[in-house]
């Protein structure tokens, strides 16, 4: 294949244990799901809840093994966790203990550069993501917002290849993350990534990505991929633009099946 | 609240230490009328004055005691002890509890000798210990070691084991390695339990110390109660008593002020 793949998916399916281990029927949450994701592609998984979009990210993160089929980055098969693919998470993550300061700069001492270096590195992502001033707050001093721009910077700060978030805008109130929305988009112009989001919220997903794939209520497979074609610019212009309403209205049809057929699955 | 309404004008006119005080007397006031009701108990003839010394007389015996250092060589023999035995604990339970949580194979070797020493009481080896390490430190050290180390075990296990695993997976993603995530995320993580699982153990530091000095010492302060106690010394004894539980109080609140600000990236939330 091309060399300019940010990440392959093969034939990958994953099953839960069940709660009482061999015994019981595990749940299948990933069936014989095929993806790729192009180089510095924003790429969005959507999806009804309980597809498996949380599970193939952290499939992806490196985070739970691969049962079946076949995972890969430019790094090669995907083992164990590793700064080339870190990850936002819904609930933000922070280390509660550490400043916002300390926090961005963790990734940065396990890589083992000098102190000063860290610093700097860290006061300049802190400041990417316009949280200057809050370096030696603790987390629970920080709205949610700002937590989760703290734990961006903390993402940003190891310079991973491929940036995983799994709904990290899905706790926050829906101005602030209208705000998030358009600053990530920003961001991620500015330093290009591969980058894997993963979502419920279909405006979300045509306001963000390149390209957007929807799967299929539980067991989950890529069913549709879209690509959303706006642009590389996009702000508050974008939310009516045609093809973003229509984009938006198509994509929501899609995804409201596949809502309809888990409801009924009877999970 | 008028509390709340005076706080700042009493800043400003130099009466804050006055309410300080105040504020003192009002949250101990339970422990003032307890002594005034022991007071009068003994006063009144209910209860015999050698049962229940006055406090004037306890006082007294204090001050002798003080003057004559008995008190103060007692009360150094036997928190040194209980210092050691409660600071061993601390490092052991410590360790074992997030091996026991991280390693399946330590929690399998582990837990079911937890689960059974935890609510035996301790105290019930003091004849053991006594054949195993003799009369001297070692015995009492290790006695308040045993009791000290199952809450901090406890503490330090159920902390690690509620860890919220996404921070653990953030720190890996982070490029953490198994022992760093052990060493960096869990253990300050877990932090909050294992320092409540810590006062626990302080307080049973105290009972343990004065309990097995009752029965293995030439010296500290369980033993000084005893042995004042057979003499009939009472209100000495009745002194050395309230001397225990007054360290113990004051041990408590330091250990208080050091966890609250240990632990001060909790408060603000």
């Amino acid at each position: 294949m091309t060399a300019d793949f940010g990440i392959k998916i093969e034939g990958v399916s994953h099953a839960y244990r069940g709660a009482q281990g061999q015994n019981a029927v595990g749940t299948l949450a990933l069936k014989q799901t095929d993806l790729l994701i192009h180089h510095h592609e924003f790429h969005a998984l959507l999806g009804p809840s309980g597809c498996g979009k949380s599970t193939l990210l952290y499939l992806i993160g490196g985070f739970i093994p691969v049962q079946t089929g076949s995972i890969s980055t430019q790094k090669g098969p995907v083992t164990a966790p590793g700064p080339d693919r870190s990850i936002v998470f819904q609930n933000f993550a922070l280390f509660p203990w550490k400043t916002v300061l300390e926090n961005v700069m963790y990734g940065l001492q396990k890589k083992g550069l000098p102190e000063a270096e860290c610093r700097d590195i860290a006061q300049a992502h802190i400041k990417l993501v316009q949280l200057s001033g809050f370096e030696q707050a603790y987390p629970s001093q920080l709205s949610g917002g700002m937590q989760q721009r703290a734990a961006i910077a903390r993402t940003l700060a190891v310079d991973p290849d491929i940036l995983l978030m799994d709904e990290p805008f899905g706790a926050l109130d829906a101005q602030t993350r209208r705000v998030m929305q358009e600053e990530l988009r920003m961001i991620w112009k500015r330093r290009p990534k591969t980058v894997v989001f993963v979502t419920h919220d279909v405006h979300e997903a045509v306001f963000l990505a390149d390209r957007i794939s929807i799967m299929s209520a539980r067991p989950g497979r890529i069913e549709h991929q879209i690509d959303t074609g706006l642009g590389p610019e996009r702000d508050e212009s974008t939310l009516t633009d045609r093809r973003f309403v229509e984009l938006g209205e198509q994509i929501w049809r899609l995804v409201r099946e596949q809502a309809v057929l888990a409801s009924r699955g009877g999970l | 609240m008028a509390a709340g309404d005076m706080r700042p004008v009493a800043a400003v006119d130099g009466r804050g230490s006055l309410l300080a005080v105040v504020a003192l007397c009002v949250r101990y006031l339970p422990v003032l009328i307890m002594l005034a009701v022991w007071e009068l108990v003994g006063r009144s003839g209910l209860v015999s004055q050698q049962m229940l010394p006055g406090i004037g007389a306890i006082a007294a015996a204090f001050l002798d005691l003080l003057q004559s250092g008995e008190l103060v060589v007692n009360a150094w023999r036997s928190l040194s002890r209980a210092a050691t035995g409660l600071g061993l604990a601390v490092l052991v339970g410590m360790t074992v509890g997030l091996l026991m949580a991280t390693r399946p194979l330590v929690r399998t070797l582990i837990n079911p000798l937890v689960r059974i020493l935890y609510p035996m009481p301790k105290s019930a080896l003091i004849p053991l210990v006594m054949i195993w390490f003799g009369l001297g430190d070692v015995s009492k050290i290790f006695l308040i070691f045993l009791g000290c180390l199952l809450p901090v075990i406890v503490s330090a296990y159920n902390g690690a084991r509620g860890v919220n695993p996404f921070i653990v997976w953030s720190a890996t993603s982070l490029g953490a390695s198994k022992e760093q995530v052990l060493r960096e995320i869990i253990l300050p993580a877990a932090l909050p339990d294992i320092l409540a699982g810590c006062r626990t153990a302080l307080a049973f530091s105290f009972i343990l110390m004065v309990s097995s000095e009752f029965v293995i010492a030439k010296d500290g302060l369980g033993f000084l109660i005893g042995s004042l106690g057979d003499g009939g010394n009472y209100p000495a004894m009745f002194a050395v008593i309230l001397t225990v539980a007054g360290t113990g109080f004051v041990a408590d609140r330091l250990f208080g002020s050091f966890v609250s600000h240990r632990l001060r990236w909790k408060e603000q939330a």
